[in-house]
C-alpha cells in the first residue's frame, strides 16, 4: 500500500463514521466495510479521490444477510479497493451507484436478477438474464425451483 | 439406404417413426423415390441454431479446413431457405420460444440436428441449473443426435451423412419406409415456471407489431 | 396521411438468432428512418447459471465449467479460476507450468482474435477475411489438439499448473508455426485494413472517448482501442509476464477500426511473448506435488484477474472452508463491453449496428454465464 494510498483511506474512513477500514482480504489491496446509508457518500467521495473504475460489482448470500461487494481500481493511486456493505436477507434495498460509475449499471442489473437487491435510483431496474416473469433469485441459498435438479452427492 | 428401409416395423412408431406395414412398392412410386430422395439428401441446406460452444465447430465445419460444401450443406440465415436445422448449443428456457417459432418458419419437408450434449440432454448443464432445457428433443422433433462437448466437425458431418440416409429412405408413396414425426412432442419436463415470453423474437429484423419496447 | 405517421418512431427487433449479433443477443432498435434512436440490449439467452452450478461442485469440478463460459478462449477462464483458486488455498505453482500457461493463453489470444478480426470483416462486407482468419485459428486449434486432445474445450489448466506436459516436438512445432503466422496476419492486415471498403465501413463508427471508456467499464482491446493503456498482464505483472518483452497496443480514435485493428496488431505482439517463452521454458514438473482431489481452501474470500482475449477477466471464490466453493463469481469482461451497445449505437444507421456490436466482440457464453 502506497503512502498516498494508505493516507486516503485513513482521511475517508474519518469522514464516515460507519466506515470501517481493513488491510488487504484477498480481494483487493484495502477493504472498506460501510453500512448502507452512507454508501452513496462514500462513493462520492471515492470516486472524487480518484477512483474512477468500478471493475465489479457482485454479492454474496450469507443466508443471514446478503453481502455487496464494489471492487474499485484507481490508475491514479496505482491501488485497488473494496467496498463491503452487508444488506438484510429479507428485502434487500441499496442506493444505485450507476449515477457515479456507468459500469455498475449492468452489474448492479445482474445482482437485482440473481439475488432480488433492489437499486434506488436504478435507470433500469429490471431483470436482465432471466424472463421477468421468473419467480425466485437463483443465487439466494434458499432458492428452490422445479426446474432445478439437484446433483447427487458423489464424492 | 436398404438397411434403413428394411428397418419398418411398429414399434419404431415409439420412436417417432411412424410407419404403414402394406403398400410398400409402388414401382412408379419408387423411382420418384430414388430420384426424390436422392436430391433432397444432396443438399441439404442448414439453418445454424448454433447458440454456445457447439456454434465454434459448426463454423468450423462450415469454412475451408472441414468444408461443409462438399456435402451439398450449405448454412443460411434464414430459416425459410433451410431444410435442416442443426440445434448447436444450449437451450435455455428463454430460448425456447425463439427456437420453435424458427423451426415452425421452416419450410417442409424439414429435418432437425440436435448437435452436443447439450441439445441431447443438457449434458454437462444437467444438474444444478435452473434455467437450461434437458435436450431439445423435449419440444422438436430430431432426427439424428451428435454426442459430443462438442463434437467435432468430422462428427457433425457424419451426422449429415447419415440424415442422407434417412432422408433416402423417405417416400411418397403411401408405403411410407422413413416418415418423421412432425409434430411438436409433448413436453415430459417438469411444468417451467416460467412461461414463455409473450412476444418471442424473430429471426429476421422485423417491425415488431408493438410500439412499446418495454 | 396525417404527417405524425411519418415521424413516429420504429421499433425493430434484431435476434437473438441473427447473423449480425454474434450469438444469442438480442436487441431492440427504435428507429427514425435508419437512424438508431435508441437499442435496448436484450440478453440473457445462455444464460445457464454456471456460478449456481459452481456451488454444488468441488473445486476441481469447476474447471470443466469455465471452459464453457467463453467458448472462443477456454484457456482464459481456466486460468483466471485456477488463479483464483490457487491464492485461496495458497497453492503454489512450478515454472514450468506458468510458461506453459503463457503460451497456451497467447495462442489462445491469437485464436480468439482472428474470430473476432475475421467477423468484423463479416460484418463489414468482406466475408473472405473471415476465411482467411478462421484459417489461421484453425492452425492453433490444430497445436491445441495436439497438447491437450481437445479442439474448443480444454480444461488445459488446473489448480497447481496444467493437465498435461507438452509432447514432443510440440514446442517446436509451435514454434514453427509462429514464425509462418505473422506472414498470415499482414496478408488479413492488408485484406481487411488496407480495404478501402471495410475503412470506410470501420473507420468513424461507434467512438468512445478515453474518458467514456473509463467510465463505462471497458476493459481489454475495446478500452484499448479508445487510448486507454489498461492491460493486466502490464499491470499486475503477474505468472511470468514480468520476465516477457512485448508492447501493450493502444489505439486513437477509438472507433470500431481502432479496436479491430488493435486485436490484429496485438497479435503480432503474442507471436512475441510465444516465443520468448518457448526459449526460456525450463525443464520441470507441470503440477504441484501433494494437490488433494478436494481442495479445501480455508475461510475466506479470493479475487483474481487476468487479462483474457476480451479484457478483464476477474474470478471471485468464497470459500467456508468446505471442499465446494460457497460462490463464484466471474467478473466477465464480454458482459461489460456488450452493455455498451446501448450507448454507442444511438445515432448511428441501422447497417452500423452490427460494425459496433462485432467491434465489441461479444461472446454470449460469457456474456449471460
Amino acid at each position: 500500500m502506497t503512502t498516498t494510498f494508505a493516507a486516503t483511506m485513513a482521511s475517508i474512513a474519518e469522514k464516515f463514521k460507519s466506515a470501517v477500514l481493513a488491510d488487504s482480504d484477498g480481494v483487493a489491496d484495502a477493504c472498506i466495510r460501510v453500512e448502507r446509508e452512507e454508501l452513496l457518500g462514500l462513493a462520492t467521495e471515492l470516486a472524487a479521490k480518484g477512483f474512477d473504475q468500478l471493475e465489479m460489482v457482485t454479492a454474496v448470500d450469507y443466508r443471514d444477510r446478503i453481502g455487496l461487494i464494489y471492487r474499485l481500481v484507481s490508475a491514479t493511486l496505482s491501488a485497488s479497493l473494496v467496498v463491503r456493505c452487508d444488506l438484510p436477507a429479507e428485502q434487500p434495498r441499496v442506493v444505485s451507484l450507476a449515477g457515479i460509475w456507468p459500469a455498475a449499471d449492468s452489474q448492479e442489473r445482474e445482482v437485482l436478477d440473481l439475488f432480488g437487491v433492489a437499486f434506488d435510483g436504478h435507470p433500469c431496474p429490471k431483470r436482465i438474464f432471466l424472463p421477468d416473469d421468473f419467480c425466485g433469485h437463483p443465487l439466494r441459498k434458499d432458492f428452490e425451483s422445479p426446474t432445478l435438479i439437484r446433483r447427487p452427492d458423489l464424492i | 439406404m436398404a438397411s434403413l428401409g428394411k428397418t419398418d416395423s411398429a414399434s419404431d412408431s415409439a420412436l417417432g417413426y411412424s410407419t404403414l406395414e402394406s403398400g410398400v412398392g409402388n414401382v412408379i412410386l419408387t423411382s420418384a423415390d430414388a430420384l426424390l430422395g436422392w436430391s433432397r439428401g444432396q443438399s441439404l441446406w442448414a439453418f445454424p441454431m448454433g447458440t454456445a460452444c457447439c456454434a465454434m465447430e459448426l463454423i468450423a465445419a462450415s469454412f475451408s479446413k472441414f468444408d461443409f460444401d462438399r456435402l451439398g450443406v450449405f448454412p443460411r440465415q434464414g430459416p425459410r431457405h433451410t431444410d435442416v436445422m442443426i440445434v448447436a448449443g444450449t437451450i435455455t428456457e428463454k430460448m425456447k420460444p425463439v427456437v420453435i417459432r424458427l423451426y415452425e418458419q421452416m419450410a417442409e419437408p424439414k429435418w432437425v440436428i440436435a448437435m452436443g450434449n447439450c441439445a441431447i440432454s443438457g449434458g454437462i448443464f444437467y444438474y444444478d441449473t435452473y434455467s437450461v432445457v434437458r435436450g431439445v428433443d423435449q419440444f422438436l422433433p430430431v432426427d439424428v443426435y451428435i454426442a459430443g462437448c462438442p463434437p467435432r466437425p468430422e462428427s457433425l458431418q457424419d451426422g449429415i451423412v447419415q440424415l442422407r440416409n434417412l432422408v433416402r429412405a423417405e417416400s411418397v408413396s403411401p408405403g411410407v419406409r422413413y416418415r418423421r414425426r412432425t409434430e411438436i412432442p409433448l413436453r415430459t419436463a417438469p411444468a417451467p415456471t416460467t412461461p414463455a415470453p409473450a412476444e418471442p423474437a424473430s429471426a429476421a429484423p422485423a417491425s415488431a407489431p408493438s410500439k412499446d419496447p418495454a | 396521411m396525417p404527417d405524425q405517421e411519418f415521424n413516429q418512431e420504429l421499433v425493430v427487433n434484431v435476434g437473438p438468432q441473427h447473423p449480425s449479433t454474434h450469438g444469442v443477443g438480442r436487441i431492440l432498435l427504435n428507429l427514425d428512418g435508419d437512424i438508431v434512436r435508441k437499442a435496448e440490449l436484450i440478453i440473457g439467452h445462455l444464460h445457464r447459471g454456471i456460478e449456481k452450478m459452481a456451488e454444488n461442485r468441488t473445486y476441481l469440478q469447476v474447471v470443466p465449467l469455465t471452459d464453457r463460459l467463453d467458448y472462443v478462449g477456454s484457456m482464459y477462464a481456466n486460468w483466471a479460476y485456477c488463479r483464483a483458486v490457487e491464492k485461496a488455498a495458497a497453492i503454489d505453482v512450478p515454472e514450468r507450468a506458468e510458461y506453459l500457461r503463457v503460451i497456451v493463453c497467447e495462442m489462445q489470444r491469437i485464436a480468439s482474435h482472428m474470430m473476432s478480426v475475421g467477423s468484423s470483416g463479416a460484418d463489414s462486407g468482406a466475408f473472405t477475411v473471415f476465411v482467411y482468419a478462421f484459417d489461421l485459428r484453425e492452425r492453433i486449434v490444430e497445436l491445441f489438439e495436439q497438447l491437450c486432445g481437445a479442439r474448443l474445450t480444454y480444461s488445459y489448466v488446473r489448480p497447481g499448473g496444467v493437465a498435461f506436459d507438452a509432447p514432443d516436438g510440440w514446442a517446436d512445432a509451435v514454434l514453427a508455426e509462429m514464425r509462418k503466422l505473422p506472414t498470415g496476419l499482414e496478408e488479413l492486415d492488408k485484406l481487411l485494413f488496407g480495404n478501402v471498403i471495410a475503412r470506410g465501413r470501420l473507420k468513424g463508427v461507434g467512438i468512445m472517448s478515453t474518458e467514456q471508456a473509463i467510465a463505462w467499464g471497458a476493459t481489454g482491446p475495446v478500452a484499448r482501442g479508445s487510448g486507454v493503456a489498461l492491460d493486466i498482464r502490464r499491470q499486475d505483472a503477474y505468472s511470468v509476464y514480468p520476465r516477457i518483452g512485448f508492447d501493450v497496443v493502444v489505439g486513437d480514435n477509438g472507433d470500431a477500426y481502432d479496436r479491430a485493428r488493435c486485436r490484429l496488431l496485438e497479435c503480432f505482439e503474442s507471436v512475441r511473448i510465444i516465443e520468448q517463452a518457448i526459449t526460456q521454458m525450463p525443464e520441470g514438473p507441470i503440477l504441484t506435488d501433494g494437490i488433494p482431489r478436494l481442495i479445501a481452501p480455508p475461510k475466506g474470500d479470493a479475487y483474481a484477474r487476468i487479462e483474457s482475449a476480451r479484457g478483464t477477466l476477474g474470478v471471485y471464490t468464497v470459500s467456508d472452508g468446505g471442499a465446494k466453493p460457497y460462490r463464484v463469481h466471474f467478473r466477465s469482461p464480454a458482459f461489460c463491453n456488450v452493455s455498451l451497445i446501448s450507448r454507442l449505437a444511438p445515432s448511428h444507421v441501422l447497417s452500423d449496428l452490427g460494425v459496433i456490436l462485432g467491434s465489441l466482440d461479444p461472446v454470449f457464453g460469457e456474456v449471460d454465464r
